[in-house]
């Protein structure tokens, strides 16, 4: 008998046992099950959860390692200056110095992220008697890319633990959850610790270690230094690269769109979602564009710097296209109708580029805006329903008015 | 307990745990979001409470065979309202930063919903003697709640506890705060309440499962 073998019988032993659920996520996640179905015809999709989770994944890995490089080009360059001239592939950010110093930041977060999320997951397959799905796995790989590289590990693992079972479980768990529960981890972090979550000490990695000592470095993202009316010093293709500070994943639209790319190739993601929201912020970045235009707001008003952003520029800064891409089209907390989605994505760009601008105590509105509308998305699929519904009883009676006529 | 009857002492203590006006019930939520950010506040808004409920309950009682069935609720109103003012007279007159940061929700213990549902449920119905237990009983169930979720709010929130600094100095980095720890300013907000509440939901309603209801 083999030892894969040995591995299926241990879970026929362990019927009934508490430990079980514990022993086969771990079994399931390593080796196939060799469980099949006995009764009735079945069609097998391939694409079953794990590997849906594993395709939202596979697009994250090379933003998380851009990230890595990032944090610590981001150190460097708070220290030296900002270097003159980069292109994608310059050597001043695609060095080992700089991918030293953000693994060694970032693969802490990853790993506290994965284990008590997985803990919590565990203990709730555990004393509830069901498998443990595999749905921590894809909020666990986002949690790390969507934080401050400085985040301490404490505050991570409280934010995790609140998120996760407020957020989670208390609805039945993986598939049941109202919000994204990668965004409530956010936001709880944000609302909890608001100083560590921003401001211009937390972007850059250890910048608050070096806080009130002759080194001090800083660094402010680009939306919190619009918000206090600070002139860009990065040039557009900076921005589209990625090569500014923010949280750790958020930064390359470049590796974002790939990414989207991905996602819609293997259907994982919906492109109705993608596209609306773009228009959505398009949309609220032209009005506040022509508001600037027909002169209705002065230079003198704090909103001026961040309606005067141009509208394309709010799609590769800030957060907006990490949000987009892979937590609005989260499928459990998105709309599920197609009609839905295109008002779902046209709301969350709308409101996202509305909160960024009026809001600068709140500079990361994409977030705010994904959870505000995941709330919303089973009304507004209520409604596309009953539209539907109401349509065809329409087209019914007067089938049936024509039948009555002419039959 | 010698000095209450069984029943009577079922008066006080079901209102405690198993049918408890705030977890149970789901009455007077508004002040628990309220004013439960510094347990002190909670505890002074449990002790109106009691008084009010108490005495109101006492008052609706004795007067329960001359009341009008048309107008009672006006009369239950009127009750309230006296009672209410003398409380809040008393704390302006000897607490008066509290009763600042109690504000406007002293004043609204008029429309907290447990008040009127104990005068029209249990007073209208019983004895004075019956109705003070009815009234006590109720006021602190509906005290400890405020008083667990102050607890946890105030201590999480601000790292204190009745104004102490229980977890050290957060300016001074002294305490739990020298290993860097934080005040979770989320307690602070209304949400946080609505959450620490559903918890304490959630807690009693796993120990008890009778006390879950049938969708």
């Amino acid at each position: 008998m083999g030892l894969k073998e040995k591995l299926h019988n241990i879970k026929e032993k362990g019927k009934g046992k508490k430990w079980l659920s514990a022993y086969s996520a771990f079994h399931t996640f390593v080796y196939t099950p060799n469980e099949t179905t006995h009764s009735g015809g079945h069609i097998r999709g391939a694409d079953d959860l794990k590997r849906t989770m594993t395709n939202v994944i596979i697009p994250l890995i090379p933003i998380l390692i851009f990230g890595m490089f990032n944090a610590g080009f981001q150190h460097n360059a708070a220290i030296n200056g900002f270097p003159e001239g980069m292109s994608f592939f310059s050597g001043n950010f695609w060095n080992l110095d700089n991918l030293y110093i953000g693994a060694v930041k970032l693969i802490p977060l990853i790993l506290v992220s994965y284990v008590v999320g997985l803990g919590i997951e565990v203990f709730f397959a555990t004393i509830n008697k069901h498998e443990v799905e595999e749905g921590y796995f894809v909020t666990g790989m986002l949690v790390p890319l969507i934080i401050p590289i400085d985040t301490p590990l404490w505050m991570l693992a409280v934010a995790i633990v609140f998120g996760v079972v407020i957020g989670k479980e208390v609805f039945g768990g993986t598939g049941m959850n109202i919000l994204n529960p990668a965004l409530t981890i956010r936001a709880f972090l944000f609302f909890a610790y608001p100083t560590w979550m921003s401001g211009d000490k937390v972007w850059v990695a250890g910048a608050n270690a070096l806080k009130g000592t002759p080194d001090a470095i800083s660094g402010e993202t680009i939306l919190g230094g619009l918000a206090q009316g600070k002139d860009l010093v990065y040039s557009t293709w900076d921005m589209f690269y990625g090569f500014i500070p923010g949280s750790v994943g958020e930064t390359s639209t470049l590796l974002i769109l790939l990414g989207a790319f991905y996602l819609l190739f293997t259907k994982i993601a919906s492109w109705r979602i993608m596209l609306s929201s773009a228009i959505g912020a398009i949309v609220m970045g032209l009005i506040f564009n022509g508001v600037v235009n027909a002169g209705w707001i002065t230079e003198g008003s704090k909103f001026y710097d961040l309606m005067n952003t141009p509208y394309w520029e709010h799609l590769i800064i800030g957060g907006f296209a990490f949000g987009v891409v892979f937590m609005a089209t989260d499928p459990v907390t998105a709309s599920q109708t197609n009609r839905g989605k295109w008002i779902y994505g046209f709301l969350i760009g709308f409101i996202s580029i509305m909160i960024r601008v009026f809001n600068p105590a709140y500079p990361e509105g994409v977030m705010l805006a994904i959870l505000l509308m995941n709330v919303f998305s089973p009304t507004i699929d209520h409604y596309v329903i009953q539209g539907n519904i109401k349509r065809r009883l329409k087209r019914l009676k007067v089938q049936k008015i024509t039948i009555k006529n002419y039959g | 307990m010698g000095l209450l009857s069984k029943k009577d002492a079922k008066l006080i203590t079901d209102p405690l745990a198993d049918n408890n006006p705030i977890t149970i019930q789901v009455l007077g939520i508004c002040s628990a979001l309220a004013i439960t950010a510094e347990l002190k506040a909670s505890i002074v808004m449990s002790l109106a409470v009691l008084f009010v409920l108490a005495m109101g309950n006492v008052v609706i009682s004795l007067m329960r065979n001359i009341i009008p069935p048309k107008i009672r609720i006006i009369v239950q109103l009127i009750v309230v309202a006296a009672l209410v003012i003398i409380v809040d007279l008393v704390l302006k007159a000897y607490a008066y930063e509290l009763s600042k940061t109690l504000s406007v929700f002293v004043g609204l213990i008029i429309t907290n919903c447990i008040i009127m549902g104990r005068f029209e449920a249990f007073a209208l119905a019983n004895g004075p003697w019956r109705s003070f237990l009815d009234g006590i009983g109720n006021a602190l169930g509906y005290g400890i709640i405020l008083i667990i979720v102050g607890f946890f709010r105030e201590l999480l929130g601000s790292g204190t506890l009745l104004g102490f600094k229980v977890l050290g100095d957060s300016i001074e980095k002294t305490g739990v705060y020298a290993y860097g720890y934080e005040n979770n300013g989320f307690m602070l907000l209304a949400p946080m309440a609505l959450i620490t509440l559903g918890i304490i939901i959630w807690v009693q309603r796993s120990r008890n499962e009778a006390l879950i209801e049938d969708n």
